[in-house]
């Protein structure tokens, strides 16, 4: 009872966080929006943007609320439901097609029209993501790539020359071998079970394909297979720490504790890897390995707003100023993310000027938009039960592949 | 009540005041109304429209569709629902396992002259300290390769695990954590009816040369039985709702074993807020009701065997 207390309360407090984020205008006649995040890395930017966006429209008090993530989603589709949620919030890929088509999204086609908006400001693969028959349901706020970050004393230590633009699959799975030394504890690669850091981009990266031209699941393919396989073999070559313990001590963690020497993963990882001053010094960043062709996923937060808010013009308005121009150049600024904005990169390249940020940012010309099918977060919750035996060496990636293949075929045909 | 306080003759108390303060029954019904709003609102509502949804086809926004029993057929064949059941009914026994500790400790702490709030105090801690904080600092304890409980057991030349990693252990390990989560709430209970047992029947036991230990078993025992039903039928409620434990220990990106360990509650988070499946989750709700109810049932009619009442 006590547990089933707890949820209750936890309940509680979901409300009423989405409770106290319901637009309404204030007693002075001011309209307030709220702007739900779940990042308290970024709350400075955002509320910087916010203010920002109340110095040009007097009228209009923003509110920026951050919430924990684990929460997030579930208090945004309880607020939703109950017509309490926050005005305008962040959305992401995967969980956009179930508000869009769910009519919870604020409709802004029309305003990007009027303010003049040039689309083609943003990474045209970020835009697709969030496409729906030509509709606009809010505007990139920021997007991200992947790339190697390395740990340049671990390779001058294992003597193995730095990760560069020309590196193959063979040559990230050899430096791999060579890096690993059980005896210090140090592993040559993080191989985590990660679609957007890992083997997605792999499947790409051998010609392969997730969600087929059929919008049926591709990942049984013989180039798919291969993608898996890039995985699995640094498994089979002791080249990882294993994913019990990758379980235990999440890939990133393993990089800072300076455990791994490479870890293949996004560009979002910048700000907290150049505050590690011990870690700084030591950081690289290199593009992911090619195989067949070059390819990294990308992906993009969305600023969107809620279809029942009691201000739609208002809040169109600030969707548009805090994905524009102005709102970018603070976010580049305060270094957390790349913003989506057409060259307003150059401020986070700046902000951390040791890094090799440019890498992330030139990946965009050979980037695919992260693969979205049906119910996603469905077969995706599917991805540890089928995938993980392979990684674990328990099963060969060519079976695993073909059961989770049929397993995302049904989740789509339902 | 209401009416008989209403029909009776007024009393000097009310005349005095000119207008009657117990007028009519409307008056109790007044009175009752916050709980009773509370009740129906945060309670019997959210029930009712969960046995509807259980029947319906529920998307993630707006209305869903009746399709009658189809929720519970698919919840019958579906082995995760078997799987997360059995992993709760495992999660529950392995805490009333814990019962006994909880007794010998109540039995321990009451024999102490000195200090015994302070026992109390510190066993009491992990009842009121955050169940997600409990469960990082239980995380870093069970870490595989830096974990506490690794390094202690590798001192005594046994082979740590992945404890929270590896579906073997993982019930087990949130097992241990919970049983130390409730052992607060279970010592003051038991404690409670430890007291009020009187002291006479000791004494005139021990004239009659009985032991300590025969003392625990044919006195303390009996007599703190009705103590121990209540704890029991607690321990169980709760032990099937268990879901924060799961989700603040096992939920990582790469723990393989979260597929294996998933708990009934957590199957029914997964179902409503990361799948968005309403109307299956508002199915599992129904069942766990069920199993909670059948569950406690048969422990009121097996109390009769065992439960002493003076």
């Amino acid at each position: 009872m006590r547990h089933g207390k707890r949820w209750a309360a936890a309940a509680a407090v979901l409300v009423t966080l989405a409770a106290t984020g319901c637009g309404g205008a204030g007693g002075d006649g001011k309209v307030t929006l709220s702007y739900a995040t779940w990042s308290d890395d970024q709350k400075p930017a955002m509320e910087a943007i916010a203010k920002a966006f109340e110095e040009k429209h007097p009228g209009i008090d923003v509110q920026v609320q951050v919430l924990p993530w684990p929460e997030y989603w579930s208090t945004l589709q309880v607020g939703a439901a109950g017509r309490t949620a926050p005005d305008a919030f962040w959305m992401l890929a995967d969980q956009f097609p179930a508000y869009a088509k769910g009519n919870q999204l604020l409709d802004i086609t029309d305003a990007v029209k009027t303010a003049g908006v040039d689309l083609a400001a943003y990474p045209k693969a970020v835009l697709d993501l969030y496409d729906v028959d030509g509709k606009l349901f809010g505007l990139p706020k920021d997007f991200d790539t992947n790339g190697i970050w390395f740990n340049k004393a671990l390779f001058d230590k294992a003597g193995v020359a730095y990760p560069n633009e020309n590196w193959t699959w063979d040559d990230a799975r050899a430096a791999a071998r060579k890096l690993t030394n059980p005896a210090a504890g140090v592993w040559g690669i993080a191989a985590p079970l990660d679609r957007q850091g890992g083997y997605y981009n792999s499947i790409y990266q051998a010609g392969g394909r997730v969600i087929g031209a059929d919008g049926r699941a591709a990942i049984d393919s013989p180039e798919a297979i291969s993608g898996l396989e890039f995985w699995t073999q640094l498994h089979a070559d002791g080249s990882s720490p294993t994913l019990k313990q990758l379980s235990d001590t999440e890939a990133v963690q393993m990089f800072m504790d300076q455990k791994v020497a490479m870890y293949f993963s996004g560009s979002f990882w910048a700000q907290r890897l150049y505050g590690d001053q011990a870690l700084r010094p030591h950081v690289g960043v290199a593009p992911l390995p090619k195989a067949k062709q070059r390819a990294t996923m990308i992906s993009g937060i969305l600023n969107a707003g809620y279809a029942g808010t009691k201000h739609p013009k208002e809040l169109a308005e600030f969707l548009i100023f805090a994905s524009g121009r102005d709102a970018a150049v603070i976010q580049a600024r305060s270094g957390a993310v790349l913003p989506a904005y057409r060259d307003t990169q150059q401020g986070w390249l700046d902000a951390m000027p040791e890094f090799n940020l440019k890498v992330f940012v030139d990946a965009v010309d050979y980037a695919v938009p992260l693969p979205i099918a049906g119910d996603a977060a469905k077969w995706t919750g599917l991805e540890s039960q089928y995938l993980a035996p392979a990684w674990e060496g328990k099963q060969p990636a060519a079976e695993a592949a073909r059961a989770y293949n049929k397993a995302i075929n049904e989740v789509l045909a339902q | 009540m209401i009416t008989d306080v209403a029909s009776s003759p007024p009393r000097r108390r009310t005349r005095r005041r000119g207008g009657g303060l117990l007028p009519s029954p409307g008056w109790g019904y007044l009175m009752i109304a916050p709980a009773l709003v509370g009740l129906v609102a945060l309670y019997v509502w959210p029930f009712l429209t969960t046995f509807g949804k259980s029947f319906m086809d529920v998307p993630a926004f707006g209305p869903g569709t009746f399709t009658g029993v189809d929720n519970y057929t698919e919840l019958l064949g579906d082995e995760r629902f078997w799987q997360a059941l059995r992993n709760s009914a495992l999660y529950t026994a392995i805490l009333l396992l814990g019962l006994p500790v909880a007794v010998v400790l109540a039995a321990l702490i009451e024999q102490v002259s000195r200090g015994r709030a302070g026992y109390r105090v510190l066993f009491f801690l992990p009842v009121v300290t955050l169940p997600v904080a409990v469960s990082m600092v239980w995380r870093f304890i069970y870490n595989g390769d830096f974990g506490l409980l690794n390094y202690v057991l590798s001192r005594l030349g046994v082979d740590g695990q992945y404890w929270v990693a590896d579906a073997t252990f993982t019930i087990w390990a949130v097992g241990v954590v919970g049983i130390w989560m409730s052992l607060g709430i279970n010592l003051i209970i038991l404690g409670a009816g430890l007291q009020s047992i009187p002291p006479d029947l000791y004494e005139a036991s021990a004239l009659d040369g009985a032991g300590r230990v025969r003392q625990f078993f044919r006195i303390t025992l009996p007599l703190l039985s009705p103590s121990l039903f209540l704890v029991t039928v607690l321990t169980v409620i709760s032990a099937l709702q268990m879901f924060d434990l799961i989700f603040v220990m096992l939920r990582s990106v790469n723990n393989t074993a979260l597929a294996d360990s998933k708990t009934i509650v957590y199957l029914f988070y997964e179902k409503a807020f990361v799948e968005f499946d309403q109307g299956y989750a508002a199915a599992i709700a129904i069942v766990l009701l069920m199993v909670i109810m059948v569950a406690t049932l048969v422990q009121f009619r097996l109390q009769r065997r065992w439960v002493f009442y003076d």
